[in-house]
């Protein structure tokens, strides 16, 4: 491990694996955490393992959808109440 | 600030000019989250269905008054937030138990892993893993599968909601953090502690899923 890598210990590395993938981490930070990671596999397989666990949530919000009920009033209170809806309302210019 | 693109301006001309296809499409593309983020306050998913519906008929009496100084989204994630969270207090009749744990929520004493895995302070190298994360195997399929969903599902059940709140709209809606902090209202800071805390916990749960599955072969 170099010298950069022993600064940051496993146990801080993972606290800052969220500001790291996010981009909100300072540049001499990111330095420090990248020359880590090369060094400490476990903490390369921790961050691979975050990268995979947004992946896969990612994929979550497609299962839940609107009961078809629900839908039909939405909808239909969309072309009752929208005020501008129909034809020839729209004004000129 | 947001800078509502031309897609969005038409969008919300579409809208206006009650346009029922570019609201269905609308409807279908962000009802699956607002579900999911308003059972985060409400105790079923009727209820959570019930919000929804609220939502959207908002969104139909306020998209007039609409004035873009946030994206559309955000807007009606906001909508959404107040509509649940009014419901929610009604449906327990108490304070929710977020009042009481928010604090903690944000706070940073919460680590995102168990400290029993690193060396201890007097150890030959402080802070490094004594059992460090073992590499999932063919993680792309095991983790589209129903199995993993369902321990996805629970572990962001489990959180506390602001918690739940950030990972929704962040993770699974797939909103930029600025999006998300001008719906939640939160600090920039404060949102990336609550991400942070909440994608460690799901990491936490699918790694004791794929242990257990390693374990069981």
């Amino acid at each position: 491990m170099s010298q950069t890598a022993k600064e940051l210990s496993c146990r801080e590395l993972v606290e800052l694996v969220t500001d790291y993938l996010e981009g909100a981490l300072e540049v001499s930070r990111v330095a420090a955490l990248d020359a880590h990671l090369a060094g400490c596999d476990g903490c390369d397989t921790y961050v691979e393992q975050m990268r995979q666990t947004v992946a896969a949530l990612r994929g979550l919000g497609d299962g839940e959808t609107l009961l078809p009920r629900t839908r039909e009033t939405v909808l239909a209170a969309f072309v009752r109440d929208l005020p501008s809806s129909g034809l020839g309302l729209l004004e000129p210019g | 600030m947001t800078q509502p693109g031309t897609d969005e301006t038409e969008l919300i001309e579409a809208l206006r000019r009650g346009d029922e296809e570019a609201f269905a499409k609308l409807v279908d593309d962000l009802s699956p989250a607002l579900l999911r983020l308003a059972m985060a306050y409400v105790p079923s998913r009727a209820v959570a269905e019930d919000v929804v519906q609220d939502t959207w008929l908002g969104v139909i009496n306020g998209i007039d008054r609409f004035e873009g100084r946030s994206s559309l989204r955000t807007w009606i994630y906001r909508i959404l937030l107040n509509t649940a969270r009014t419901r929610g207090r009604r449906e327990r009749r108490t304070l929710p138990f977020s009042y009481f744990r928010r604090r903690a929520e944000e706070g940073s004493d919460e680590p995102a892993v168990e400290p029993e895995r690193f060396q201890g302070r007097r150890g030959e190298q402080p802070g490094a893993w004594t059992r460090p994360p073992i590499e999932w195997s063919s993680p792309e399929e095991v983790l589209a599968g129903a199995e993993a969903r369902r321990v996805m599902l629970e572990a962001i059940a489990a959180l506390p909601p602001r918690q739940r709140e950030v990972i929704t709209l962040r993770d699974i809606q797939g909103l930029s953090a600025e999006e998300a902090r001008n719906a939640l209202e939160v600090s920039e800071t404060n949102q990336r502690v609550l991400l942070h805390r909440a994608r460690s916990k799901v990491r936490a749960a699918l790694e004791r899923y794929f242990e257990s599955e390693m374990a069981a072969v």
